[in-house]
């Protein structure tokens, strides 16, 4: 089906319709809550009173679609107002502006068992929850059996639900909530509590739903839930719509703003070290331990506190990294290929001297160091303004965050300027691995083995 | 609001279980469970004539006799009034979890809290019966057919109030506290431990402005006072009045609703 003629389809049957919603939510200063009831009766504006101090804008102007029969995603970080959009839709809570409209039964699985009272059993909290949520009595009675199937719990059904570990809390709400059998499914971030076996349980019901034509909005931290499961999706970002549409494309734009926000972070960061200065000139090191080389003294290497020192007769001006994108970054992927470029200014006409480079993970673990002079670097000369790069063919390090280590120094280990843990750099990595290096490497199987996806 | 109703008729299933979990919850792993319904209203009644026929002999008019069940024909509406209002201010925020949550009608919550009220109220009627054949108070039939319908305008009543109560205390945590104080002043004045004709003229003109003054009066007469009921008139006024508050806590209870899952 084209995209076209989706959207003229989703127009005939939406099952859930946002346009142009605007969500406020208003802060009440302390000062109204608390002291004016009797300023506000005397007034005679108990109403008029309760207007807000402070407001702040949950969603702002969202609008969209979810045709019947599908599966809909949506994105976002934390307080981006995605459980907001869910509770407009749900019809718990109301739209400041612009409507929301939903064809159908509606069932919201915002927070499983809420209303369960402890001191009944699940039996009658079944039947009180299922009311709640909108079935009649002769209905409950007719899925009763099913839904304590579902939650495994035929043994402690007649058991005060106080006594319930929080497993079998969880899974007796979630088979109330999905036995109500909704034309549309609202979930939130619930499956994430569950054990293994049942989140499988969970996504299979969900799947069971979805074959029987009903509508599910799933809104979730999980990316991969989106991709794998949902036809559509949408990322809100600080109560925008920023994409909508198919799951994979919608992920990797969500994707790459992370990735942007969190490289603008690390930059920011980087730039209030070395630029605020404050360390320089501080004592004079050890001169064996200013060398960048865990092999000779890796005790003082450990316990050096990140800072910038050295004698000055020759500086290093500025430091950058720059990875695939030809320009200055912070984030790279694993493997990429590096450059670390140091910019370096000689005060005066320098014969001896020596660069050296350091890698550090965030536990203080040196991951790999090195200079010119132990890489048989035979030092000419430094004079004026000069550029010093230290290019890495494959960044094989796993995920993590990692700091640098640069400076220029003589060949006996006296520096002339040493930066110290002041450049901070990410890499990611699509895999979850163990260890600090990652060899490049492949598999390959022979004899009765065999294995695919690798 | 009439579009209100008829969903709550729809929830009648949900409030009926509620109630019912309510009294069920309520006396769950004490050991006279159900029992503490009679025992309670029982005790508090034997402190009242304790106090009054034991310590303060002369507090009321010997003509009031038997003194202990004028006090019971009060205190027992008192106190399913009483109750049910102290719970409904609580009833929305502590049900918060669930306006958050659900969708369902939040006056629910308060309703219920109202008709648990009730039903501990009817759990009471078998002593007041009791007290009825041990003082062989003559109670005509005529007379007991009024009963119900003081019951339904107390109903009335008590949910408007409740409604007004448990929407405010969501805004104004404060309404817990001015209503505790606020219901004794309230109970002393209603003539429950004190007949109304012993007032002062003045004072009693105040007290006829209290709604709960007339129904105190009038389970009096169908309970207490011999001769058929003379209070038709005075019901009917307290009735519409009655009518009155709960279209204006309704009206109240709708207009906060909205703000309702962002406060709790």
């Amino acid at each position: 089906m084209s995209s076209a003629q989706q959207a003229a389809g989703s127009r005939q049957a939406s099952a859930i319709e946002v346009r142009d919603v605007h969500k406020v939510y208003r802060r009440y200063g302390r000062r109204k809550r608390f002291a004016t009831l009797k300023s506000a009766i005397l007034s005679g504006s108990v109403l008029r009173d309760l207007h807000p101090d402070a407001v702040f804008e949950a969603l702002k102007g969202v609008s969209f679609d979810v045709a019947k029969g599908k599966t809909f995603g949506i994105v976002g970080r934390n307080g981006s107002g995605k459980s907001t959009m869910l509770k407009l839709i749900a019809g718990i809570g109301k739209p400041t502006s612009g409507t929301v409209r939903v064809d159908g039964r509606v069932s919201a699985l915002i927070e499983l068992g809420a209303g369960f009272h402890p001191e009944i059993s699940g039996r009658e909290n079944v039947y009180i929850n299922g009311l709640m949520l909108g079935l009649g009595r002769r209905e409950i009675a007719r899925r009763f059996d099913e839904i304590v199937r579902f939650a495994e719990l035929e043994e402690f059904i007649d058991a005060p639900v106080k006594t319930y570990s929080s497993g079998m809390y969880m899974r007796l709400g979630f088979a109330v909530a999905i036995n109500v059998d909704p034309d549309v499914l609202l979930v939130d971030e619930v499956l994430a509590v569950g054990d293994e076996a049942f989140t499988h349980k969970c996504l299979d019901k969900l799947a069971e739903l979805r074959r029987r034509g009903r509508t599910v909005l799933l809104v979730t931290h999980s990316l991969d839930l989106v991709t794998r499961f949902c036809d559509e999706a949408l990322w809100l970002d600080a109560g925008v719509a920023r994409a909508q549409g198919d799951p994979k494309r919608v992920i990797d734009a969500y994707l790459m703003d992370v990735a942007g926000q969190e490289n603008r972070e690390l930059a920011e960061a980087g730039m209030r070290n070395p630029g605020s200065g404050i360390r320089e000139e501080l004592e004079p090191p050890d001169p064996g331990s200013s060398i960048p080389d865990p092999g000779t003294e890796p005790a003082d290497m450990f316990k050096a506190a990140e800072g910038r020192w050295g004698s000055r007769e020759a500086e290093i001006t500025a430091v950058e990294m720059i990875g695939l994108s030809g320009q200055p970054a912070h984030l790279f992927q694993s493997g990429e290929r590096v450059d670390i470029r140091l910019h370096v200014r000689a005060n005066q006409r320098l014969s001896d001297f020596a660069f050296g480079v350091g890698i550090f993970n965030a536990e203080g673990v040196c991951c790999y160091g090195t200079n010119t002079l132990i890489d048989g670097g035979v030092a000419g000369e430094l004079a004026g303004e000069g550029l010093v790069v230290f290019e890495i063919d494959g960044l094989n390090l796993v995920e993590g965050t990692y700091k640098l280590d640069v400076a220029v120094h003589r060949q006996d280990g006296v520096p002339y300027d040493y930066h110290r843990l002041l450049y901070t750099f990410r890499v990611k990595s699509p895999r979850k691995e163990a260890g600090i290096f990652r060899p490049p490497h492949r598999w390959s199987f022979s004899g009765g083995i065999r294995m695919s996806g690798l | 609001m009439l579009a209100n109703l008829r969903q709550l008729f729809r929830y009648r299933a949900l409030i009926s279980s509620l109630v019912a979990r309510e009294l069920k919850a309520r006396y769950r792993a004490s050991t006279l469970g159900v029992v503490w319904s009679f025992v309670n209203p029982l005790l508090l009644l034997l402190i009242y004539t304790f106090v009054f026929t034991v310590v303060m002999p002369a507090a009321h008019p010997p003509e009031l006799q038997p003194f202990a069940l004028f006090l019971f024909a009060g205190i027992l509406p008192w106190t399913w009034f009483s109750s049910s209002l102290l719970e409904s201010s609580n009833v929305l925020i502590a049900g918060g979890n669930l306006i958050k949550k659900v969708l369902f009608p939040a006056e629910v919550l308060p309703i219920v809290s109202v008709l648990a009220g009730l039903v501990h109220f009817c759990f009471g009627l078998p002593i007041l019966v009791a007290f009825l054949i041990y003082y062989r108070v003559p109670v005509s039939p005529t007379d007991l057919l009024w009963f119900p319908l003081i019951v339904l305008v107390q109903l009335v009543l008590t949910t408007g109030l409740a409604l007004l109560v448990s929407a405010l205390t969501v805004h104004f945590r404060d309404v817990r506290d001015l209503l505790a104080n606020l219901l004794t002043l309230w109970f002393f004045a209603t003539p429950i431990i004190y007949p109304i004709s012993q007032a002062p003229g003045r004072v009693r003109q105040v007290l006829n402005l209290n709604p709960f003054t007339h129904l105190a009066v009038a389970y009096q007469d169908v309970l207490f006072r011999p001769g058929p009921f003379t209070q038709g008139t005075r019901l009917l006024v307290v009735g519409i009045a009655s009518a009155l508050v709960f279209v204006t806590g309704y009206f109240v209870f709708d207009r906060l609703r909205d703000t309702f899952a962002e406060e709790v």
